[in-house]
């Protein structure tokens, strides 16, 4: 929705030091039914609030989010993680919840819950991950990628990856509010980079030991969002958003346990790997919210990604399934890197099906 | 009104900073005689510390100018009279500077014992006070769309067209998802700041359609704070060339309405076994349809007939229902309610521009007073 008037930031700017009179806003989101749209709405509570424990239990209309029929409506939301509220400061908060059904049950569409607890199963291991966020900015149009001509195309890919300047690189005031609002909030951002497609950009979250990945990435991306509102920018998390000579926007997972970190550690990781190579379509299946439909289109074989039917790693190798870092290869432990989730992934269903394989839990 | 610019772009005026010597604005608010629509004007008042109602004088108006006269009003017999009966803190002048929401008394009624015909508090209030044993409290969720400046299109959709059909805007986050969401923050912080009892608020189905939650309240308090709120919501929204409407169908086809979603609960309710006291309320309010329609909105009933159609999780206007968790009913009880076996209960039916007093009151009359 094109939103023209600039003068808005200003005149917000008075209201927005308005005291609260010891109360904050505590604004709860939700994944809502596609399993890759962010919702939230806000509530006021008594504050400050220190823990998540002190956040009630609270509900919404599912049947507008495709969570529920209008008969039997309302989906519980549980608080499950607290982090700073980066627009509204002070003591408001952000609240990530878990959707539960009328009678008690993680909803259908919340993957946090098994998640939780197949990390609660393999916590001596201490496994942790960072995942590499891609995403495309786009007009508020949200069909001309952002900065390229309207009906038109830029110069093919090759000057724009981690680029300076204004013909390389698009919309970098959203990806440096983006970053300095995770930080306030306390998201572990680790990094960011211009992509090799122009408008299209990355960051970085980890290490998050556990269920704190899905948390922080999450809440990372509906943080992206709000910022890109700020900006008349809307953010695509499409895998594809471009068919042609474009690439494609993963979610790349860096994966480690404590033993791959030890001394020796390459031989935990080569073994870990030889058990997800006879997973490929187990993995596929939880790598993007379509059981590999997205995915399909991107993984091509071609543009740095392996084929979506086959399985393949190795040491440097961006056109494999799998990649181990030459850093880890040279120092004999590390990590490794699973190139297969799409940018719109559930990062609780990757990471939950990698901890699974791993640590034969199944 | 053209768009035209004031100068400051957004700037704060660098007036709001003077010195106020001494003296206070006080900014009397009241609701003219359509029932729907706000009236204000500010008055100089010496510096009190934390005023009350008794601090403040009556005032008088013209009530030829705001529709509040009836034919035999005209002339020297216009003047209506402003009572006092809620203060709270002004967010726009800050300071020591106060909002007075206002009750109308005819010009016949200096004493004020004779509330103007169009004043729908005075009732409220008394009948409040006659079951204040029973401890009523109400919960309301405001909805309202919002339109450009010329308040005709609604805000940030394409001319000449329509946005993508409902389905992702609701609670959404994103450019492309939600329109106007300043607007919704700077009224969230205002309210706060001025001491109304805002709880909640959401993006709703309808994209640049919004709600907030004010409650929960007690008696007679809940109409002032949403009247309240709805005139900060408008003078907010006037900083920003937006044009907030409470109509309840404003844009017709496969577009939401907009309502004000009563919540209602009495001690006995709220405590154990409750819930068969909640369902003894409903089947009250079942034998009174029509009663309640009439004063779910400004016009007996016409504005709802557009919103309640039976589609677009509303009940028709002519049939009363009820259910847990439901909500194509006049009245939802929520899941969590029944869960516990007691609580509250939500009428469904009020219209967005309805008269929060005239709602509760007719509640109360027939859940509390038996009338």
């Amino acid at each position: 929705f094109k939103q023209i008037n600039l003068s808005f930031r200003y005149t917000i700017m008075n209201f927005m030091d308005l005291d609260q009179r010891g109360k904050i806003q505590a604004y709860y989101i939700w994944i809502d039914g596609s399993g890759q749209g962010l919702r939230g709405k806000t509530k006021t509570m008594d504050g400050p609030i220190k823990s998540v424990d002190e956040l009630p239990v609270w509900n919404f209309d599912g049947s507008s989010t495709d969570q529920s029929d209008g008969e039997n409506s309302d989906v519980y939301l549980k608080p499950v993680a607290i982090f700073r509220d980066p627009f509204r400061r002070g003591d408001n908060i952000l609240v990530m919840c878990e959707c539960y059904t009328f009678d008690d049950k993680p909803h259908p569409t919340n993957k946090r819950s098994e998640c939780l607890s197949v990390m609660d199963r393999v916590a001596e291991e201490h496994p942790w991950f960072g995942i590499e966020q891609e995403y495309t900015l786009y007009e508020s149009d949200g069909i001309t990628p952002l900065g390229w001509p309207v009906n038109g195309f830029p110069g093919p890919q090759g000057p724009y990856y981690c680029a300076v300047g204004a013909q390389n690189v698009f919309g970098r005031k959203v990806v440096e509010a983006h970053y300095r609002a995770c930080m306030f909030a306390g998201i572990r951002i680790a990094g960011s980079n211009a992509e090799v497609m122009p408008s299209q950009w990355e960051y970085q979250v980890g290490p998050c030991e556990g269920i704190d990945m899905g948390d922080h990435l999450w809440v990372s991306r509906w943080i992206l969002c709000r910022v890109a509102e700020e900006f008349n920018v809307v953010v695509s998390f499409d895998p594809k958003p471009k068919a042609g000579e474009w690439n494609g926007a993963g979610c790349h997972t860096n994966i480690s346990t404590l033993k791959m970190r030890q001394d020796g550690g390459m031989a935990h990781i080569i073994t870990a790997i030889e058990k997800m190579s006879h997973k490929q379509r187990e993995h596929i299946e939880e790598y993007d919210p379509k059981k590999g439909e997205d995915n399909t289109r991107r993984l091509t074989g071609r543009h740095e990604t392996a084929s979506i039917e086959q399985f393949s790693y190795g040491v440097a190798h961006r056109g494999a399934s799998i990649r181990i870092p030459r850093q880890c290869d040279n120092d004999g432990k590390g990590y490794f890197e699973d190139r297969r989730p799409a940018s719109n992934c559930d990062p609780y269903s990757v990471t939950s099906r990698i901890v699974r394989t791993i640590c034969d839990l199944d | 009104m053209d768009q035209i610019s004031d100068g400051l772009d957004g700037k704060k005026n660098p007036f709001l900073d003077l010195d106020q010597d001494g003296e206070i604005m006080a900014m009397y608010i009241w609701i003219d005689g359509t029932g729907k629509q706000l009236r204000s004007k500010t008055r100089t008042l010496p510096y009190v510390k934390d005023p009350k109602l008794a601090d403040m004088p009556v005032w008088d108006t013209d009530g030829r100018k705001t529709d509040v006269t009836m034919e035999q009003d005209e002339g020297e017999y216009s003047d209506i009279f402003l009572k006092p009966v809620a203060i709270f803190k002004d967010p726009f002048r800050r300071g020591d500077n106060i909002l007075v929401l206002c009750e109308t008394y005819s010009w016949d009624s200096p004493d004020l014992t004779k509330p103007h015909p169009t004043n729908k508090r005075a009732l409220c209030a008394e009948n409040m006070l006659k079951c204040a044993h029973e401890k009523p409290w109400f919960g309301i969720e405001q909805e309202y769309t919002m339109f450009d400046f010329t308040g005709k299109h609604p805000y940030g959709w394409p001319k000449n067209g329509y946005p993508g059909p409902q389905g992702p805007y609701y609670c959404g986050v994103g450019t492309d998802k939600v329109a106007g969401r300043k607007v919704v923050e700077a009224h969230y912080r205002a309210c706060l700041y001025a001491g109304v009892k805002i709880c909640g608020s959401n993006a709703e189905v309808m994209p640049s359609q919004w709600e907030y939650q004010v409650g929960p309240c007690l008696g007679i308090e809940m109409g002032d704070h949403l009247w309240i709120s709805r005139w900060i919501l408008n003078r907010v929204a006037e900083e920003f060339n937006i044009v907030i409407s409470f109509d309840p169908k404003p844009i017709p086809g496969d577009w939401n309405g907009a309502g004000c979603h009563t919540n209602i609960s009495t001690e006995v309710m709220r405590q154990e076994g409750g819930y068969d006291k909640i369902v003894e309320a409903i089947k009250l309010m079942e034998k009174k349809p029509m009663e309640h329609i009439i004063e779910y909105d400004p016009t007996g009933g016409d504005d709802n007939r557009r919103r309640l159609t039976g589609l677009h999780e509303t009940a028709s206007i002519d049939e009363f229902s009820w259910g847990v968790a439901h909500r194509g009913c006049s009245i939802r009880i929520p899941r969590s309610v029944a869960d516990e076996k007691k609580g509250y209960f939500e009428d469904r039916r009020p219209s967005s521009n309805a008269d929060p007093y005239s709602v509760t009151n007719r509640i109360v009359m027939t859940i509390c007073l038996g009338q």
